[in-house]
């Protein structure tokens, strides 16, 4: 597989503020590379760089095989690269002219130009509006002109800041429909910047997690959502039980941690060295019972409900099991049936392969 | 009864009739010195733009040091008196200036580089403010979208044409409603440098208050056609 895209300790500031710091980042032939992580991570400005719109304050980034430090070639780089930013942005003009406008930066002949903007406006289901004024269409409409205006100058490489942020979910659904498309069909590179963790998982290959500035990881997302290798990525990646704890016994396969008093069992352990550690599980991965199980995972703990909210078809329970309280996840459905209500007691049981142990962070968010 | 300056009521209202009969028979000097009104300051407002529309997209566009102080002088010039104005230009014009050699003092030609240099950091400085209005957002945009420099700024120009459109109009404005650089420069030679702000100028102080109002409301009206002008484009 080659790189398309380099960046090798590249960072940015704006004044005093620093808003990148040495990222070192791939981009795939061929993938679709979601970045994810907290608004002001630098998610933007990562994009705006890798897509030549800005120049970083230092390292060096490689585009298409070339060097961008030498900014003579920058113009026929960004050409061959197209970007769809997060706010709808059209021009005060015609739906077609919009679409042209990419077309015509790069003097392409009108014959040519009109065919390829019909079938832009096409594949994005907007030809019906091809004479309207762009500023009369609606924000999902507007977002679809721009996706149209990227993909008819047929990039390389596709760069996507947050497309679907504040747009209806039939425009969410096209877009991605879209993007997926281009990506299977037509081996377009992808690399997309979301907050939306679903999206993040539903159309990348690999996840990038910036976190103030910084690559904190990157991987297959199932690695990075399962095991994200820092508090405030698993914080992030909605990993809601974060106990702090101390290892007690490392066995070849079972790791035992004491978290205030009670001792949980883990499988999947990462230490430094250090014996404090944190603990990470997911609430759907911890099952609630009315009785304590019978042929039990290796983890249960008798506790009380102390909460319970309702996520639509989710519920969230709270439930304190003396020395610590976790978050448990479950349908709406299974719920009601197990007829769960607050102070009531129940059993929480988890498996060890789900408990993720991690070196503790001594600076806590 | 008598006015302070001398001329009694009567003779303002006979004036009035005096000059629109001078206006509706379309009276040779009065169409002449219109026409060299409009042509001077239309050619002003033309060189003007030509320069001014490219050096604010340059100025929006560029980011450089003291950028911010470029922007307050252009604004400060806004106010320049324009008999400083032409004083400026008068010393660049006159024989023995650096220009002297191009022979432009007290012709029409001289007048419209006078009042190209009056408006030009007024139609700049307004350029700069309508492009302010373009986002950041829609900035990045055209360069992503592989605009070259020259491509960027015409894109960002047809963006704010509206806005731009004003820009021009306030500086025809300025220039057609001046008199301290067409004095100045032009010198007020009768049939070759006189326009409508010198003539009027010149008449009053001779008391020729016929010729004076006739001028003066044919300014007006150009004021209003520009401000209705103005209005039109603003409602876009």
């Amino acid at each position: 597989m080659t790189d398309l895209i380099t960046a090798r300790g590249v960072s940015k500031a704006y004044g005093d503020l620093q808003v990148l710091e040495g990222i070192d980042l791939d981009v795939h032939e061929g993938e679709i590379l979601g970045i994810i992580g907290p608004s002001g991570s630098g998610k933007s400005t990562l994009l705006r760089l890798l897509d030549l719109v800005e120049s970083p304050t230092s390292g060096e980034i490689t585009v298409l095989g070339v060097n961008t430090q030498s900014e003579s070639r920058s113009l026929e780089l960004r050409r061959r690269m197209g970007m769809l930013f997060q706010k709808p942005i059209v021009f005060n003009t015609s739906v077609y002219q919009n679409v042209a406008l990419g077309l015509q930066y790069r003097r392409l002949d009108r014959r040519e130009t009109d065919r390829r903007v019909r079938d832009a406006l096409e594949a994005v289901g907007l030809s019906q509006y091809i004479k309207s004024q762009a500023r009369d269409l609606s924000g999902g409409e507007q977002q679809r002109v721009a996706l149209s205006r990227v993909l008819v100058t047929q990039p390389e490489v596709l760069f996507l800041d947050e497309p679907t942020a504040n747009l209806d979910p039939t425009s969410t659904a096209t877009i991605e429909r879209i993007v997926r498309a281009m990506n299977q069909e037509h081996g377009m590179t992808v690399v997309m910047n979301t907050h939306d963790l679903l999206q993040g998982q539903r159309l990348s290959n690999r996840i990038a997690v910036m976190i103030e500035g910084r690559i904190a990881q990157v991987g297959a997302p199932r690695e990075v959502f399962q095991s994200p290798r820092s508090r405030a990525i698993a914080s992030f990646v909605g990993i809601e039980n974060i106990l702090r704890g101390r290892i007690l016994s490392k066995g070849d396969d079972l790791t035992e941690v004491e978290v205030n008093g009670q001792t949980i069992l883990s499988k999947r352990v990462v230490t430094d060295g250090t014996d404090d550690v944190d603990v990470l599980i997911r609430g759907e991965d911890i099952d609630l019972l009315r009785e304590e199980p019978p042929d039990h995972p290796r983890n249960v703990f008798p506790g009380m409900i102390t909460s319970i909210e309702s996520n639509g078809p989710h519920v969230g329970m709270k439930v304190d099991c003396g020395g610590f309280s976790l978050m448990v996840r479950m349908t709406a459905r299974l719920a009601a049936e197990r007829e769960f209500d607050t102070d009531m007691p129940a059993y929480v049981a988890f498996r060890p392969r789900v408990v993720h142990v991690l070196p503790a962070e001594m600076l806590q968010e | 009864m008598l006015l302070q300056s001398g001329i009694t009521e009567n003779e303002i209202i006979q004036g009035f009739i005096e000059a629109i009969n001078l206006i509706v028979s379309l009276d040779p000097t009065v169409v002449e010195i219109t026409l060299r009104s409009l042509t001077v300051s239309l050619s002003a407002t033309f060189f003007a733009s030509l320069m001014a529309l490219p050096l604010g997209a340059l100025i929006y566009f560029k980011e450089f040091r003291g950028k911010r102080g470029v922007i307050n002088t252009l604004q400060t010039l806004y106010a320049m008196p324009t008999v400083i104005i032409g004083l400026l230009a008068f010393l660049l014009l006159s024989r023995n200036g650096p220009f002297g050699f191009l022979g432009l003092l007290f012709t029409p030609s001289g007048m419209i580089v006078a009042q190209t240099i009056l408006i030009v950091p007024l139609i700049t400085g307004l350029t700069v403010a309508a492009m302010s209005n373009i986002d950041r957002e829609m900035r990045y945009t055209i360069i992503s979208m592989g605009a070259s420099m020259v491509q960027s700024i015409w894109t960002v120009l047809r963006e704010v044409r509206f806005a731009i459109f004003t820009a021009v109009l306030i500086g025809f404005g300025r220039a057609i409603a001046e008199v301290g650089t067409v004095l100045l420069v032009g010198g007020n030679i009768r049939g070759y440098t006189r326009v409508l702000t010198t003539a009027i100028s010149l008449n009053t102080s001779m008391g020729n208050f016929t010729l004076s109002i006739a001028l003066g409301i044919i300014l007006l009206g150009v004021a209003l056609l520009v401000n209705v002008a103005l209005n039109l484009v603003q409602q876009r």
